[in-house]
């Protein structure tokens, strides 16, 4: 699956078109129980933890937007776009989609 | 009762000294290391433009993306209390948040390292900190992403 984030896939032609695919996962943070997050916000700087949980959320959201990509019988995905939203007090909304295409 | 009270001042003040002295540090070293990795893409540049006129045949394109979560340090954020009373911009967070942005868009790059140039290049912040309401600010991920672009090598070998 090649995915892009431009209107194309650049040296190849698109065939056929399949609409709008998205893939999503709301994940809660743990702000109280996370002991390491709440030493490293009294120096500041990086949150290693919380990095890697919404990178492992975007990954999972990216897989979901490829699995409906491939049943529908695209080999790319063009346009992807990621999106972030607080939907609930410490929960939140990682959003990916784009728009499934084959590409020859 | 005034060792209580002396606990009392004397635990917000040492995480304040804390913040200010550990911060200053991490922060000095992020630098370095943001300048150290700049320099070394300083030959694969990030783009916000869809299209490129390619000097080579595209062989590949995939997507490359990188984030960050970043909060400020205890000191920064109690300055930061005070400013947010008088309003005008808040240069901590400014600082803070250019300073993930820059790191983001590195990650960016690390996360396919081999391309010869990224475009379409997106910047997203989010405040994920929302639930904690001190302040309302203090927790944001920054994430860029964009299409990695590598030519065909042929030409050149």
């Amino acid at each position: 699956m090649i995915l892009t984030n431009i209107d194309s896939v650049p040296g190849k032609q698109i065939v056929q078109h399949f609409g709008l695919v998205q893939g999503s996962t709301i994940r809660a943070k743990h702000f109280g129980r996370d002991f390491a997050a709440g030493l490293k916000n009294i120096v500041g700087g990086e949150l290693k933890g919380y990095t890697e949980l919404l990178q492992e959320s975007r990954t999972e959201a990216t897989n979901r937007m490829i699995a409906q990509a491939r049943e529908l019988g695209a080999n790319a995905i063009i346009n992807v776009r990621f999106t972030t939203s607080s939907v609930a007090q410490g929960a939140s909304e990682i959003l990916a989609y784009g728009t499934a295409v084959r590409v020859e | 009762m005034s060792i209580e009270l002396l606990i009392l001042l004397f635990v917000p003040l040492v995480l304040l000294v804390i913040g200010r002295i550990v911060g200053a540090h991490l922060e000095r070293a992020h630098y370095a290391s943001i300048a150290e990795r700049e320099a070394r893409f300083s030959r694969q540049p990030a783009l916000s433009t869809k299209h490129v006129d390619a000097p080579a045949p595209i062989q590949s394109t995939s997507l490359a993306s990188g984030s960050v979560v970043v909060s400020i340090d205890q000191f920064k954020r109690f300055l930061s209390r005070f400013r947010m009373l008088i309003g005008g911009e808040v240069r901590p967070y400014t600082k803070l948040i250019e300073r993930a942005r820059r790191e983001a868009i590195l990650r960016m790059k690390e996360s396919q390292p081999d391309a010869d140039l990224y475009i379409n290049t997106r910047l997203e912040t989010s405040n994920i900190s929302s639930a904690s309401g001190e302040g309302g600010m203090g927790i944001v991920e920054v994430l860029a992403y964009g299409t990695a672009v590598h030519y065909a090598r042929s030409h050149d070998q």
